[in-house]
């Protein structure tokens, strides 16, 4: 059975003067769906999204959300959409009742008649009811913000990096939150630079440069990366980068964490061959571990991929 | 209708909220009322007089009598020879002295004319012009006393200054302080409240909200009118019961007036923050584009005709301008809507064209 779309997106390009921040997207969310994005700054999460809120015409292509024309039907897509923008921060001066009483009343409702929606996340921050939005915590803040962007019960909420700049324990409350939202039956659409949050989504999109790099399950993006993965250590991490990528059957090296993430071209890596190599190199402690690839890896090896294929794209 | 309620009662909070902002909005124009009214003043009270009499007969002690007599001049000393006179200017000891020629009286008796200097500090035109101008009233003052019944024919001036016979600074400022405020108000407030939103991030929400451009526009405006309509009532009540400036005209007709002005300034507040996108930069272009001009070139302090010709061309474009010929004709000439129906119709266009603009550039959509 295959769910009716929420969001489906058919070659849709936009370009600033002479940035383009799409080249040509495509893209099909499922109703119901939590939905994630990845991908650096400037790679076009956030000129996507205004799209899809229907802030942004695109140049060319279509955007058709929740059965709706975003340029013909905004009015209809807007009542049923809830958004919060990248750069959003409430209004500080204004406490946190009174901001959740605003943005029920701009979008026609009141806080009473969707409470049962925002009850869970409400309750956290009914004990600082009379506190001005400004003084709250970072997590607190996202979490009033969540419950402004909820407050009209949206078929369809877009977030654009909620969690940028919260700390570790709100992070992942919020992604408990979404997952609760995500039962309501309300499709989320939700940016992240954060890669582990990225594994919580049902599927992901991967931008770069203005195009999607692939779309698929965690699992299924991670399924990419087909090659053997090594995980390197060594004492002097910066030689040893150096080192493995002037290794001539090398494919792939970056940092990870305390580790180097290797790949290599051929089917199965000679490792004997490589520590000699190291050991050459100067690198005499290095030790080599085989290691399941995860969804960095697949962003990374993604990445690669596009760098060969020279596919056009810009920053924007 | 709801969420329209909302919003504006959303501005309400934002400009309550913050105290200071409030205290500032709210005090600001009494405060500049008060300081234009008793600090900054044309009126010289007293000027310091050095005399140097190089004929001491009858007439130059009747002069210099009557001279400081009047109450405007204060003797600082005598001269013994004008080579003083430098000095003592140098030190600010005086800014005016009077010269007597030798055999002043004597001289006045047998040609019938004679030569009396009057030396003015000229780093203060201003000053200098107006002590000037009273140095000579008391002489011919003095001389029509004296010599009246038996002077050659002649022609007499006899001004009388129309609307404000005292000359009184402040009924200029009252007009001009007016116009100031409402543009700061209305202008600088507006453009930065809607900026703000755009810093934020909550522009973006309020355009995909139920909100229409025009309530976004509108629930923008209706705050900072009713501020602004509150300063002007207020300006107008402290000028009557401190500095007793009269208002000659209609009331009401200077009220609307007013309202409409407050209208003008707001769509320039608007129009702002649409070509704007931070609040820093509204605030340049408000300050810098607005109450300078609105200071220097409206004819608030330095008339506009006497401005070189481009300055003059360039002074219709400001709103104040013609704010300032109303408000002057209506308070201080009792002027009705008759002679004022140009300045208003400019007024009107000005409104219009910019509101236009605004709410043609204030799309629906993000740029």
């Amino acid at each position: 059975m295959i769910a009716p779309s929420a969001v489906r997106i058919a070659e849709v390009g936009k370009s600033f003067g002479a940035v383009k921040a799409l080249g040509r997207v495509d893209l099909d969310i499922p109703q119901g769906e939590l939905f994630g994005c990845i991908g650096a700054d400037g790679a076009g999460k956030t000129t996507l999204f205004r799209i899809i809120c229907t802030l942004l015409l695109p140049d060319r292509g279509r955007a058709e959300v929740l059965g709706f024309d975003s340029v013909s039907d905004f009015r209809e897509i807007r009542r049923r959409l809830g958004y919060m923008p990248g750069r959003f921060s409430l209004y500080q001066d204004l406490s946190v009742e009174e901001n959740l009483r605003f943005f029920a009343a701009v979008f026609g409702t009141t806080v009473g008649e969707n409470y049962d929606l925002i009850k869970d996340i409400y309750t956290q921050l009914e004990p600082f009811r009379e506190r001005r939005a400004g003084k709250l915590s970072g997590g607190m803040k996202q979490k009033l913000a969540l419950c402004c962007a909820l407050v009209h019960r949206p078929e369809l909420l877009v977030l654009d990096e909620p969690t940028t700049g919260v700390d570790a324990v709100s992070r992942r409350e919020f992604w408990q939150m979404l997952k609760r939202l995500k039962a309501e039956g309300i499709t989320i659409l939700v940016s992240t630079p954060y890669m582990d949050e990225a594994v919580l989504c049902d599927r992901i999109a991967f931008l770069q440069k203005g195009s999607v790099l692939g779309v698929d399950t965690p699992c299924g993006i991670t399924g990419l990366f087909t090659r053997p993965l090594y995980a390197v250590r060594a004492r002097q991490k910066y030689r040893l980068i150096t080192a493995l990528r002037r290794y001539p059957h090398a494919a792939s090296a970056y940092a990870f964490g305390g580790s180097v993430h290797y790949s290599d071209k051929r089917p199965a890596a000679d490792l004997r061959d490589l520590l000699a190599w190291l050991d050459a190199s100067g690198l005499e402690d290095a030790g080599i571990t085989q290691i399941e690839p995860g969804i960095e890896d697949a962003f990374m090896a993604l990445m690669e991929l596009q760098g060969e294929t020279g596919t056009e794209g810009a920053d924007g | 209708m709801k969420s329209f309620r909302g919003f504006v009662l959303k501005e309400f909070l934002h400009i309550f909220r913050d105290r200071r902002t409030a205290a500032i909005l709210f005090g600001m124009p009494m405060l500049q009322l008060l300081l234009f009214g008793y600090a900054i003043r044309n009126e010289i009270s007293e000027v310091k007089l050095g005399i140097c009499d190089l004929s001491h007969d009858q007439a130059t002690r009747a002069i210099t009598s009557k001279l400081l007599s009047s109450g405007t001049f204060s003797a600082k000393r005598n001269l013994r020879s004008p080579e003083e006179i430098g000095p003592a200017f140098a030190s600010g000891e005086m800014n005016e002295a009077v010269v007597f020629e030798p055999g002043f009286a004597a001289r006045l008796q047998r040609d019938g004319f004679c030569d009396l200097q009057v030396i003015t500090d000229g780093s203060d035109p201003n000053v200098s012009r107006i002590i000037t101008g009273y140095t000579a009233s008391v002489i011919q003052d003095y001389l029509g006393e004296q010599y009246a019944p038996f002077s050659a024919p002649g022609v007499v001036p006899v001004p009388v200054m129309l609307f404000n016979p005292a000359l009184r600074s402040v009924y200029l400022f009252v007009p001009g302080l007016m116009a100031l405020i409402l543009m700061l108000v209305s202008a600088l407030m507006t453009s930065i409240s809607i900026t703000r939103e755009k810093e934020i991030g909550t522009m973006e929400v309020l355009l995909v909200s139920s909100l229409r451009p025009t309530e976004i526009i509108l629930g923008k405006v209706a705050p900072y009118m009713l501020l602004a309509f509150i300063n002007v009532l207020t300006v107008l009540a402290l000028a009557f019961m401190v500095f007793g400036v009269p208002c000659r005209g209609s009331l009401p007709l200077l009220i609307l007036e007013s309202l409409l002005f407050i209208l003008t300034a707001l769509s320039l507040g608007i129009f702002i923050s649409t070509i704007t996108a931070s609040q820093q930069a509204a605030m340049m272009i408000s300050l810098g584009g607005l109450l300078l001009p609105t200071i220097l070139l409206s004819g608030f302090i330095f008339p506009v005709a006497s401005m070189p010709l481009p300055l003059q061309v360039f002074s219709n474009i400001i709103p104040a301008k013609w704010y300032l010929i109303i408000v002057r004709a209506i308070m201080l000439k009792g002027a009705d809507f008759s002679y004022l129906w140009q300045e208003t119709l400019v007024l009107v266009l000005m409104t219009v064209l910019l509101m236009a603009a605004s709410i043609r550039k204030f799309s629906e959509r993000l740029q």
